[in-house]
This record gives C-alpha cells, sequence and structure tokens, in this order.
C-alpha cells in the first residue's frame, strides 16, 4: 500500500534527461533519509541569481536584474531630458556643470531638478500603493486611485486648506486622515459575507465619485486664492515643486517604502489564500492592516504634496509584474515602473502644449483610462 | 495511543450559524485519520479549528496542552500544516516557486534561504512527485498534477502534522488512490496525517482512525473495522447499506442498499 506503489507513479517516460537522481531508479529500495538533494537550488534554475549571504541566501530573478538595470537607466535618460527641458533647452554642459556646482544654475538646480525627483520618488511610491492594494483585493483594478483613496486624501488636503487655512505639514496630515477615512468607509461598505475583492472595487468606484463630486463643492466654496491653488493641483501636477516641499515627502515615504519592502514576503504568502496565509503562519489582520497604512501613507504623502495623481497606481504594478515575469503582483517591479511612468508623464505634461506645463494627472488620465477600459472588459470576460 | 492535539469541548461557529457544540476529538499521534460525514456536518470547521483559522466560542484546541491560540503565528505553522479546498496559486508562479512557499513559516524578514529550506523543498518535490514539473507554471497543470503541488507545498512546511480538508475532491479515481498512497506513505515516515474525506470506503481502507461526524458532533471514532457497520451508516449518512470487507484489504466497505 505504502512503498509498493511506487513504481506505478514512477514515470521514466516523461522525465527529462539528467534530472533523474540516483535514488529514483529503484523505488522499491527507496529509503528517504539517503535522498540526495538535487544540485539546482530552490528558487531554481539558470533564471536566479543566488546570492549568498553569510551561510544562507537570496535568490534574485535575472529579470528583475534586467529590469533594475533598464529602469535605472531610463531614469537617468528621462532625468537628464527633464533636467534640460524648459522654455529653452540646457545643453549637457550645462545639465553637468550645474549638477557639480561649476557652472550654477537656478533653474536647473532649484526648478527642474527637485521635479525629476520627484517624480521618481512619487511614481515609485504610487506603484508601491497600487501593488499593494491590488495584492490586498486580489484584483488589478484594485488600486488606490481606482477605489477612491486619492480623492479622499485630496478632501483631506482641502479641508485643511481651505477650512483651517493649514500649512503644509497640516496639510499632509489632513490628506492622510482623508485617505484613511476613506480606506475605512469602502472597506466597511464592501464587507459583508467577507470580502471580496470585485465588490470592493465597485463600490470604490463610487466613493470614488462622490467624493470627487465633494472635492468640486468644496473648491468652489473655497476663497478665490485657495481655490485657484488648489484647482492647479486638481488633476494631480508637479509644476512649481521645490526641494522644501520634498523634505517631509521624502523621510515619510523613505520609511513606508522600508516597511513595505521587509513586509513584502509576507505580502506575498497572503496572495495563497487566506487559509494557507494563516496556517503558513501570516499574523492576517495584523499584516492586513500595516499593509493599508502603508499604501495609504504613500497614496496620502503623494496626493498632499502632487494633488491626486490618478492611473500610476493602476497601471504601474501590472506592466512591473509583466516586465519582471515574478509571481503575483511584486513590489519592487510596481516601483521601478511607476517611477519611470510618472517621470515620462511629467516630461510629456510639459512638452505636449509647451510652453504652457499641463497638470501631469491630465496626462496619466488620458493614458490610463484607455488601459483601465480595457481592464474591465477583460475582467467582464473573466465573469 | 499518544495524543498531542486535542479539541477539548468546543463550540465552533460562524457568526450566528453554530456548527458544533461541546465537542471533543483526540487526534492520535503518528495515524492517519479520516474525517467523514455528510456535507456541512462541521468536518471542515472542526480542521480550521485545529489551524486557528477559526477561533473556537468555547474550549480549547491544544497541542502539547498549550493552547492554538498562546502559540505565535509561525511557531504553529511549523508544527500544522494545513491544505486547504480552494488555496490560491498567484498569476504566473511555478511549481518551484509555489512549493518554496511553504518555507515561509521557517524563515525570517529577509527570507534568506539555507541549505536547510533548499533540501526541504527539494524532498517536498521529489516525495510529492512533481519534480517533471518543477519549472512549469501552475496555471498550466492538470488538477491531479496541481493537487500533488499543493501537497508539495505543506510537505515543504516540513510539520508533523498535515490536515487536509478532501484533498482528494476533483481528482479522478486513479489520482485520488496515489495521493491517499501518498499520505499513507506519509504516515508511515512518522508524520500525523488528519484529512477529511468525501468516499467512506477510502477512508476505511487508508484510515487507522476513523471519525464519523453528523450534527457538528462526533458519532463513532476508532479503527475502521470496529466502528463501521450498517447501523452507524444509516445514522450519520442516513443511507440503508450493507457493510462488505473490501476484496483487495479487507476493511470495511459501504455498499447501499
Amino acid at each position: 500500500m505504502t512503498d509498493t506503489q511506487q513504481p506505478d507513479t514512477q514515470n521514466p517516460g516523461t522525465q527529462k534527461p539528467g534530472t533523474q537522481k540516483p535514488g529514483t531508479q529503484n523505488p522499491g529500495t527507496q529509503n528517504p533519509d539517503t535522498y540526495d538533494v538535487r544540485e539546482t537550488p530552490v528558487s531554481g534554475r539558470t533564471s536566479t541569481v543566488r546570492v549568498p549571504v553569510g551561510d544562507r541566501a537570496w535568490f534574485v530573478q535575472r529579470r528583475t536584474i534586467t529590469l533594475v538595470l533598464g529602469c535605472a537607466a531610463a531614469m537617468l535618460g528621462l532625468g537628464f531630458v527633464g533636467l534640460s527641458y524648459g522654455t529653452s533647452w540646457a545643453t549637457p554642459g550645462e545639465v553637468f556643470g550645474a549638477l557639480t556646482g561649476l557652472e550654477p544654475s537656478v533653474v536647473i538646480a532649484e526648478w527642474r531638478a527637485p521635479r525629476v525627483v520627484a517624480g521618481i520618488l512619487f511614481g515609485a511610491a504610487l506603484g508601491v500603493a497600487g501593488a499593494i492594494f491590488q495584492n490586498l483585493t486580489r484584483n488589478p483594478m484594485g488600486s488606490p486611485d481606482i477605489i477612491g483613496l486619492d480623492a479622499g486624501a485630496y478632501t483631506g488636503a482641502l479641508l485643511v486648506m481651505t477650512v483651517f487655512a493649514g500649512a503644509s505639514m497640516t496639510v499632509a496630515f489632513g490628506s492622510v486622515v482623508g485617505g484613511l477615512v476613506t480606506a475605512a468607509l469602502v472597506y466597511s461598505l464592501s464587507r459583508s459575507n467577507g470580502l471580496s475583492g470585485m465588490r470592493l472595487v465597485v463600490i470604490g468606484i463610487a466613493v470614488n465619485a462622490m467624493i470627487t463630486a465633494l472635492n468640486n463643492w468644496l473648491v468652489l466654496r473655497a476663497e478665490l486664492e485657495v481655490a485657484m491653488a488648489a484647482v492647479g493641483w486638481n488633476s494631480g501636477s508637479l509644476n512649481g515643486i521645490d526641494w522644501d516641499d520634498l523634505i517631509l515627502p521624502f523621510a515619510v515615504l523613505s520609511v513606508l517604502l522600508t516597511v513595505a519592502a521587509l513586509r513584502s514576503q509576507t505580502l506575498h504568502q497572503s496572495a495563497l489564500g487566506d487559509a494557507i496565509a494563516v496556517s503558513t503562519g501570516v499574523p492576517l489582520e495584523r499584516q492586513r492592516m500595516l499593509m493599508v497604512l502603508v499604501g495609504v501613507g504613500c497614496t496620502a504623502t503623494v496626493t498632499a504634496v502632487a494633488g491626486p495623481v490618478a492611473f500610476i497606481a493602476l497601471a504601474a504594478p501590472q506592466i512591473g509584474r509583466r516586465l519582471a515575469k515574478a509571481p503575483g503582483i511584486p513590489l519592487l517591479p510596481a516601483a521601478l515602473t511607476g517611477a519611470v511612468l510618472l517621470q515620462l508623464a511629467d516630461l510629456i505634461a510639459q512638452m505636449l502644449l509647451a510652453p504652457v506645463s499641463l497638470p501631469v494627472g491630465v496626462v496619466t488620465t488620458a493614458i490610463g483610462g484607455g488601459y483601465l477600459i480595457w481592464l474591465l472588459a477583460q475582467e467582464v470576460r473573466r465573469r | 495511543m499518544t495524543t498531542r492535539l486535542s479539541a477539548r469541548d468546543v463550540t465552533l461557529s460562524y457568526g450566528e450559524r453554530v456548527v458544533s457544540t461541546r465537542l471533543s476529538l483526540d487526534v492520535p499521534d503518528g495515524a492517519f485519520t479520516a474525517v467523514v460525514g455528510p456535507n456541512g456536518c462541521g468536518k471542515s470547521t472542526l480542521l480550521r479549528a485545529f489551524v486557528r483559522l477559526l477561533k473556537p466560542g468555547e474550549g480549547t484546541v491544544s497541542l502539547d496542552s498549550r493552547s492554538v491560540t498562546d502559540f505565535p503565528a509561525k511557531a504553529l505553522a511549523r508544527e500544522l500544516a494545513f491544505l486547504p479546498q480552494d488555496p490560491l496559486a498567484p498569476e504566473g508562479i511555478t511549481v518551484r516557486q509555489l512549493v518554496a512557499r511553504g518555507r515561509y513559516p521557517h524563515q525570517s524578514l529577509l527570507a534568506l534561504w539555507t541549505a536547510g529550506d533548499e533540501r526541504a523543498v527539494a524532498e517536498a518535490m521529489d516525495t510529492a512527485e512533481v519534480e517533471d514539473f518543477a519549472d512549469r507554471p501552475v496555471a498550466e497543470l492538470s488538477g491531479g498534477q496541481r493537487q500533488r503541488v499543493w501537497v508539495a507545498m505543506v510537505l515543504a512546511q516540513d510539520t508533523p502534522y498535515l490536515l487536509l480538508d478532501e484533498p482528494t475532491s476533483f481528482l479522478d479515481i486513479t489520482h485520488q488512490y496515489r495521493l491517499l498512497a501518498l499520505l499513507s506513505r506519509l504516515r508511515d515516515e512518522g508524520r500525523t496525517v488528519i484529512a477529511v474525506l468525501h468516499d467512506i470506503n477510502q477512508a476505511c481502507r487508508f484510515a487507522d482512525h476513523l471519525v464519523a461526524m453528523k450534527d457538528g458532533r462526533v458519532a463513532a471514532e476508532g479503527a475502521a473495522a470496529d466502528v463501521v457497520d450498517a447501523a452507524l451508516i444509516k445514522d450519520v449518512f442516513d443511507l440503508p447499506s450493507v457493510i462488505v470487507a473490501d476484496p483487495v484489504s479487507g476493511t470495511p466497505m459501504v455498499v447501499p442498499e
């Protein structure tokens, strides 16, 4: 019943040459204690690289390394264009001069450089936020911009600006609170008989629409100057960002992205379903809470400075996943793709109707809208 | 018979719906325990309570006389492995990557791999016979292959206990027997196996300890030869039947009238 059954279950005909181990030739005498462990490392094959860390090892997919290098090159290239482009093109010499301080240029170092850095930093944060929520909802449409978290964070920021006339620190705080309240609202509305990703997405879309209407009303009722500032920001914009605007977001996002990186393995373990997650030792409720905080924190921090930049969080994780050919929705490819996407979109926004610089959110919405339609069609077909 | 894992007077419910009241069960160590019973009798619920997916309203589920709720999450996961009915395979995951996920409770925050991790995954894939398609995406496999991959994943968890919720459902008869034979082999290697099984005859044939449940309580338990008779089948399944000896294994075989 036990060992004698094994010859039937072996199928030498389909075994790849070279994969047969000495012990399997004669299953009747097989002893589990004498198995030869195969040479190939666990995460296997040639598509992974083994990075030894002491007596342990860390496995990295070759595709991921290629993606990191590719995205780094793209960021450098786009960054260089971003530093050069303006009302007049700067020469490469001028850009290098400004960067090294040999040939100081306020325009390049104080105006264009923070904008390039903001594109990278905010893009990465939005990509990670999207990947987190798509993992949590197990749905490619469950990203913060679609389910109303951007809009909610913006409501928080608007309330602080218009009602309390707050400074940037309090605006950021209001933005985080707005995002969290919206997350709680969407979560509680969609929670009945357990949580379904699609249900959450549909309710999130409705909540998003309602909050966007509320935001418009808030802007209409605001003082003229505040309203003008708020509208310029309404669709998400990197116009006029300077280094001072980036200090707080940089600090906050560094912490949040570190937490996300440290918890990413647990996030991916949860993708196996609640039952396996719990039975393999994931503290599910705590993990979810933490991930929601990180995701909302990333979204709200970006929104507090740049307004609601839609569709990066939606598209970056899915593009990154395909480029990295990694299982599930990995965070690093989402961050890298998000950074490149936002940088690219911001350049397009600056160039499209030059010398007028469009809000970057207009560009991301235009491109992302098409992608969302395609995604919805896919989702409907799947059901 | 020694017992490390047991449920004592537990009340199990999903919200308002009470499934079991004052249910007790001792799981014999090193044995193959099969839980049988009609749909909705609380078999799966009991399994879920053992692995802490469901917290009992009253009573305790304990391992080594310590409530399972007192264990740190990963520490319990190094003792009990569970294969649910509806696990999710992330899109694009390969067999090897999925099996490797079984090592989660043995790893630290940074997911660094030890030689032990690598060995456990290799052995699990070998035991569950999934090496031939180790680098293929799980989504491309047949139902029988996929189920073996999930078994390999819980084996990689390297726990003394294996709990499986209807592992043979949706498998053809050949794969059902292959899987049950594999579970028996694991029992022979010293693991404790607890499986919810649909087929009473398979349960009689493979299990050392049979637990028949009805309406959230244990109707009978013991060796199949001792507990299975026409009266029990009538009581538990409401099915008139004749019990004969299985011509191959000699264990009781239920033939409905």
